[in-house]
This record gives structure tokens, C-alpha cells and sequence, in this order.
């Protein structure tokens, strides 16, 4: 009885549909580090350790293309940085206690898991929230990251199962909500980086031009200062998000 | 070898880059200009992964590929209608595979 009203809450609810939606993605990222060039285990290590999907699918893109690794990890951490901002958010709603807590919770802080926290009510649900989010998409994510992994060895022609075209489906999930969201200045900002990275592509050694794309972000230093609602990308958890929008309320 | 330690290394600063956020002192929430530049790094950084692996081409080049955009219209369709993630993953894939059974 127990599990089924616990299954029933809204904050397990969310978390278990976030955590098969991430599976897809976790199965796209395996096949796309694969490809890459990385062994199984090294797939299997980005998502157990570097765990926050933009960033991995970043830098195995810099891998795929030849490019500079370094210019690579620059870009996966720059994209990692939005994790910071969750965590300040994170940490007044969950206020956590104890240095251990602290630093297990940390590994979990990433868009899925501060966009169902954040969704809930009250301390208590949120707490549950990021707990579940964080167990369940972190398995899901690492065992179909491993599927696709072994999988693309087996599979010839990539192209042929059209994964090429599932990084940049991902992106546009996670920026689709800012953009639908954002005023003018979000498109020029969005505008301007992927024409800055575009622009430096043919020139620059892959991955530089994403890092460079990042300069379009100082239009936001300009004028007054944008409004986000909730915590910016939040696939899957969208209608959790659109159905209290309070999370706002919490960072300020 | 030196891939391994770029994993370990990037896995390394990504975790500390959250670590900071739980444990940073209140204080760097109230920086107006860090908190601005901040939040719009990744509007830059998505819609700059976004155009260039959508064009991604031989080395360094650009490429137009017919069926990979056809694949990222779906994903732009799914995410208009409203669709789950799993949804608009699917989309962009199942688009761009049936394009290119096609010969496009």
C-alpha cells in the first residue's frame, strides 16, 4: 500500500517520467560517444561521473570531430556552469545538513532534477522530488548510456538510424523553453551565439567557436535584467514547471 | 590515454561546479552582473551546439544534410506541439532515418 500511494504523489510521479524520458537520451548519448571514439567504459564513466547531458554530448562532439580537447572541456564546463546557478537556488529549498548530504546531493544538481524540485510545494515534496529524480535518471541514464554504447558496436550505419540529428533535438529541448519564454533580447542572444559559432566553425580548431559563442551572453549585462522562469531547461519536467511556477518566488 | 584524463578531468570540474552552487556563500546570488551573465551563458552556448551539429560536415567544413534537418524541423514541430522530451528525440531521429531510406 505504501508504494502505491507513494507512487501516486506528484513528486515520484514527475520524477519517474522525467527519468524514462532522459533514458532516450541516454541511449542517443551512448551511440553518440561510441561513434565518437570512446570505449564503453569511458561512455559509461562521463554519465556516471561528469552526469549532466549537455556537457557530455559537448565535449564528445569536439571528440567526434578531431578537435581540441581542451577547447572541449572548457565548453562542457562552461555549459556545466548552470549547475552553480541551480545549486544556489537548490540549496535554499532543499537545506540540506552535514557535509556528506551536501556532497552527494551535489552530484545530482543538474536541469531535470532543480526543475522537479523546484515544482514542488513545499520542502518536504521537493526533497522527495530530487531524491527520486536523481535515482531514477541517474540509473536510467547510465544503463541505456552503456545499451547505446554496446549497441553502435554492432550497428554498421549510424547514419542510417538518423542519430546524427538527436544532439541537436536534445539542445532544442533544453533552449526551447527560454526561447518560447524569452523576449527579443533571449533570441538575439541565442541568435547571435549559433551565428558566432557558425561564422567560426570553417576557421577555428572544433569546439572553440561554441566556446567563443559564449561572448553573445554579455547582450544580458545590457539593459535591465531578464526574467527566467523556473529553472531554465527542464526536459520532460516542463509540465511539472508550467504547473507552479513558484520556484521563482523561492530564489528571490 | 589522454582522453581518459579529459573524461576525468571535465567529470572532476563539472562536480565542483555544482558542489559551488550548494555550498556558495548566499551572498554571490545577489552579484546583479554574475547572476545576469550566468543565466544567459547557456542560452549562447545551446543555440551554438544546436547550429553546429545540426551543420556538421567533413572536418571542419559546414555541411546542408537534407534528412539531419528534416530531423531537427520534426524536433522544432514535437517542441511547438508541446511534446515530451522522449517525444521530440524520437521525432528527430525517426525523421531523419526515414529521409534517408528515401535517398535524401
Amino acid at each position: 500500500m505504501k508504494a502505491i500511494s507513494l507512487l501516486r504523489s506528484p513528486a515520484v510521479r514527475d520524477s519517474l517520467g522525467v527519468g524514462v524520458a532522459v533514458g532516450a537520451a541516454g541511449l542517443a548519448f551512448g551511440t553518440a560517444a561510441a561513434t565518437a571514439g570512446l570505449s564503453p567504459a569511458q561512455a559509461v564513466f562521463t554519465s556516471m561521473f561528469m552526469f549532466t547531458g549537455a556537457s557530455q554530448f559537448a565535449l564528445i562532439g569536439v571528440v567526434a570531430g578531431g578537435g581540441n580537447l581542451v577547447a572541449g572541456a572548457l565548453g562542457a564546463l562552461l555549459l556545466g556552469a548552470r549547475n552553480t546557478l541551480y545549486g544556489l537556488r537548490l540549496a535554499d529549498v532543499l537545506d540540506l545538513r552535514g557535509g556528506l548530504r551536501r556532497a552527494l546531493a551535489a552530484h545530482g544538481v543538474i536541469d531535470e532534477t532543480t526543475a522537479v524540485a523546484l515544482a514542488q510545494p513545499d520542502r518536504a515534496s521537493a526533497r522527495l522530488a530530487f531524491t527520486t529524480t536523481y535515482v531514477v535518471l541517474g540509473t536510467s541514464w547510465v544503463v541505456t548510456t552503456l545499451v547505446g554504447a554496446l549497441a553502435t558496436e554492432r550497428v554498421s550505419d549510424i547514419g542510417a538510424l538518423g542519430l546524427d540529428a538527436v544532439g541537436p533535438a536534445i539542445f532544442l529541448a533544453l533552449l526551447w523553453p527560454r526561447l518560447r519564454e524569452g523576449g527579443a533580447r533571449t533570441w538575439l542572444i541565442a541568435g547571435l551565439g549559433a551565428g558566432l559559432a557558425l561564422a567560426a566553425t570553417p576557421l577555428l580548431p572544433p569546439g572553440v567557436p561554441v566556446l567563443l559563442a559564449a561572448s553573445a551572453a554579455l547582450i544580458a549585462l545590457v539593459g535591465p535584467e531578464m526574467r527566467v522562469a523556473g529553472p531554465a531547461a527542464a526536459p520532460g519536467a516542463a509540465d511539472a514547471k508550467e504547473s507552479d511556477n513558484d520556484g521563482e518566488g523561492v530564489r528571490s | 590515454m589522454t582522453l581518459w584524463i579529459v573524461l576525468v578531468a571535465t567529470a572532476a570540474g563539472c562536480y565542483l561546479l555544482k558542489f559551488a552552487g550548494l555550498a556558495a556563500p548566499r551572498r554571490l546570488l545577489d552579484n546583479a552582473w554574475l547572476r545576469r551573465f550566468a543565466t544567459a551563458v547557456p542560452l549562447a552556448l545551446l543555440a551554438a551546439l544546436i547550429a553546429v551539429e545540426a551543420l556538421r560536415g567533413e572536418g571542419q567544413a559546414l555541411a546542408w544534410d537534407t534528412a539531419r534537418m528534416g530531423g531537427v524541423g520534426a524536433a522544432v514541430a514535437a517542441l511547438a506541439l508541446r511534446a515530451p522530451f522522449l517525444v521530440v528525440v524520437l521525432a528527430a531521429a525517426a525523421v531523419t532515418a526515414g529521409l534517408r531510406a528515401l535517398g535524401l
